[in-house]
């Protein structure tokens, strides 16, 4: 079947009607390349978005204090709440085989650090070594902070992109002191945050030394743990609603809070958010995928009316072709052969126009919500296939009527 | 060569059956020239058409060269044309995308023959035929006697038992027509066995016998003297 006779025979038919070839694969190159190019606006839309929800850790559970506003045991509403470290010990001691992460904060809203000239007002979060990976942060020189550094209260400091843009421009942060209400502080990382520039502008250093320095005493402001990632997100949910539920009850209980109020001890899990997300990616990919299949499917019905004509047109060809002792499989064949050429060949330039187009227009754009605009090279090649084998088929049927015809029938064909 | 017993044939057309052959008995010798004359409607292309395999008869029999011809597949159908038959047609049916020389080593390509083979013996037939000089022009690019030299040539390519020709000078003028004729008689004249279908007498008197159709029977069916082609250019 796929002998150098019946490539001649293919390239002298394709040499020969060159009008009617360059139409199939117009259509074909068209239907690949638009599909190419919204699957790949999709993923970068899907990107984008990935980037701008998914700062934090998706299975993150945070726990705050504050005020109570319920009535219980005969402690007045009003009340402040207070964590000590000791709360967030006894949480990670009872709740330990239910955590992954864990890490207690204590906060300094605005702090001004000066580095020579330069300076400015900065969030300071002490933080424990878990952190780093409750916050999602990615180190670009340095490293963060470690259970040594926790351990001695040691005064180092780990500083986002953006706050080492502001003190040290151009210049090399890591080992450099920077100073904080009078204390030397010792750069050790830097850091970037897929949260983007408001995540990026924080400094953390050691919860002990933040309580130290800042006059904390055991006080912390907040708690945060991972829970570990489940297979699917409905049992991850229920996981997180069951610890959730602990949590608050055993620090309600220990800081006497009515288990009605909602404001004296406050627990979230992110994965709800989580949810909106996969929500929302889902339903661009759902779009983005039935735009491109129905252009395919264009593409597709485009090659069979392209094929019938083709079929149609070599009617009486066939017959005097059939007349000359050709098989009848020989003429389904030489159709095939002839379709499944020029699509494939067209779809690969549709491909690659399609690639070329998205790998040199990808980086140009710049909005938070197309970020590498990228396509799953085998789907494409999948889609390349699927539109061949259509048009295979959208040819088969045409020919093969077009074989069994009777060679008369075919010849008087005009 | 060619043997016919009791050939019937029906149209379907519209409600109506049409009976085109109504019993048709015929027998061609090796190397005879038959005419087959009639008027329009009297059958004589339908009996081409089944004597060519391109078309299958309703009752009767029908033996070429010994092998029985009867509910074929398309594909011995095919094999058998391309053995036995060579067909010319009155719209010379070549493929307009293909050259001369590749018209002629069509049938050779459905027999399997390797590539230089068909070049060496398709040049060589259009040689015969007189067309050595044309082999790479187009058809559109030749007259109309040329393009049935082709068709001639493609005809005999494939070394058929039996070539079979439909009003094969019916486009062309008598001058031509004649040319195409004397081409004929000299294939015959080295043996071949060839079937002319008809409609105008002074072709029909270049053959060696006239068989005369009317309404789906052969009514007369006579050798004659042939005249020769040449005669009349």
């Amino acid at each position: 079947m796929f002998s150098l006779e019946r490539w001649q025979e293919v390239f002298q038919t394709i040499g020969k009607n060159k009008l009617r070839t360059i139409l199939t694969m117009i259509s074909v190159i068209t239907g690949i390349f638009i599909l190419v190019v919204l699957l790949g606006v999709g993923e970068g839309m899907k990107n984008g978005i990935k980037s701008t929800f998914q700062d934090d850790a998706e299975n993150e559970i945070s726990v705050y204090d504050g005020v109570t506003t319920v009535e219980y045991k005969g402690l007045n509403p009003g009340r402040k709440i207070q964590f000590k470290n000791e709360d967030f010990e006894q949480i990670s001691r009872t709740h330990a085989s239910d955590i992954d992460k864990k890490s207690s904060m204590y906060r300094i809203w605005s702090g001004l650090i000066s580095y020579k000239d330069e300076s400015g007002s900065y969030r300071i979060e002490g933080v424990l070594p878990d952190y780093e990976f409750i916050e999602k942060v990615s180190l670009i020189s340095g490293r963060f902070l470690n259970q040594q550094d926790q351990k001695a209260t040691e005064k180092y400091m780990a500083i986002g992109k953006k706050v080492k843009d502001d003190l040290f421009g151009d210049n090399k942060a890591l080992g450099k002191m920077v100073e904080v209400s009078g204390i030397n502080f010792k750069v050790i990382g830097v850091y970037t945050d897929p949260g983007g520039e408001r995540e990026e502008s924080r400094v953390y250093i050691p919860l002990s030394t933040s309580q130290k320095v800042f006059g904390g005493g055991q006080n912390i402001r907040q708690m945060n743990f991972t829970i570990p990632k489940r297979d699917n997100y409905d049992e991850a949910l229920a996981e997180s609603n069951r610890i959730v539920s602990k949590i608050e009850r055993d620090l309600k209980s220990i800081h006497k809070v009515a288990p009605s109020d909602a404001s004296g001890i406050r627990v979230r899990s992110t994965i709800e958010e989580t949810k909106r997300f996969y929500d929302l990616t889902s339903v661009i990919s759902l779009f983005f995928w039935s735009v491109g299949v129905a252009t395919l499917f264009a593409g597709i019905i485009g090659v069979s009316n392209i094929m019938l004509i083709i079929v149609k047109e070599r009617t009486k060809e066939i017959g005097i072709r059939k007349a000359l002792g050709a098989k009848p499989f020989s003429i389904i064949g030489m159709v095939l052969h002839e379709s499944i050429f020029v699509t494939t060949i067209a779809g690969f330039i549709g491909l690659i126009l399609g690639l070329i187009l998205l790998e040199n227009l990808g980086p140009l754009i710049d909005t938070e919500f197309i970020k590498n605009p990228e396509v799953n090279l085998n789907i494409a090649v999948t889609t390349l296939g699927l539109l061949v084998i259509a048009g295979a088929l959208a040819g088969f049927f045409p020919a093969r009527k077009a074989a069994k015809i009777k060679p008369i029938v075919a010849l008087r064909d005009e | 060569m060619i043997d016919i017993k009791d050939l019937h044939k029906s149209y379907q057309v519209g409600k109506n059956k049409l009976h085109v052959l109504k019993g048709i008995n015929f027998h061609v010798e090796e190397g005879e020239l038959v005419a087959i004359m009639g008027s329009s409607g009297s059958g004589k292309s339908t009996l081409l058409n089944i004597l060519g395999i391109l078309d299958e008869a309703d009752e009767g029999s029908y033996h070429l060269d010994g092998t029985e011809i009867k509910n074929l597949t398309e594909k011995t159908a095919a094999r058998y044309r391309n053995k036995f038959l060579g067909f010319i047609f009155q719209s010379f049916n070549l493929i307009n995308y293909k050259s001369a020389l590749d018209n002629v080593a069509l049938p050779l390509f459905y027999q399997g023959m390797s590539g230089k083979e068909r070049t060496a013996r398709a040049n060589d037939y259009l040689e015969r035929v007189g067309l050595s000089d044309w082999a790479t022009h187009l058809p559109n690019e030749l007259s109309g006697g040329q393009k049935q030299r082709v068709a001639i040539a493609r005809a005999m390519a494939s070394h058929p038992k039996v070539l079979l020709a439909d009003e094969l000078t019916g486009a062309l003028d008598s001058q031509t027509s004649y040319e195409i004729m004397d081409l004929i008689q000299k294939i015959n004249d080295e043996g071949k066995t060839i079937l002319v279908v008809t409609h105008e007498p002074d072709i029909a008197q270049m053959t060696k016998r006239i068989v005369n159709l009317k309404d789906g029977i052969i009514i007369d069916d006579k050798k004659i003297e042939q005249q020769k082609a040449l005669a009349n250019v």
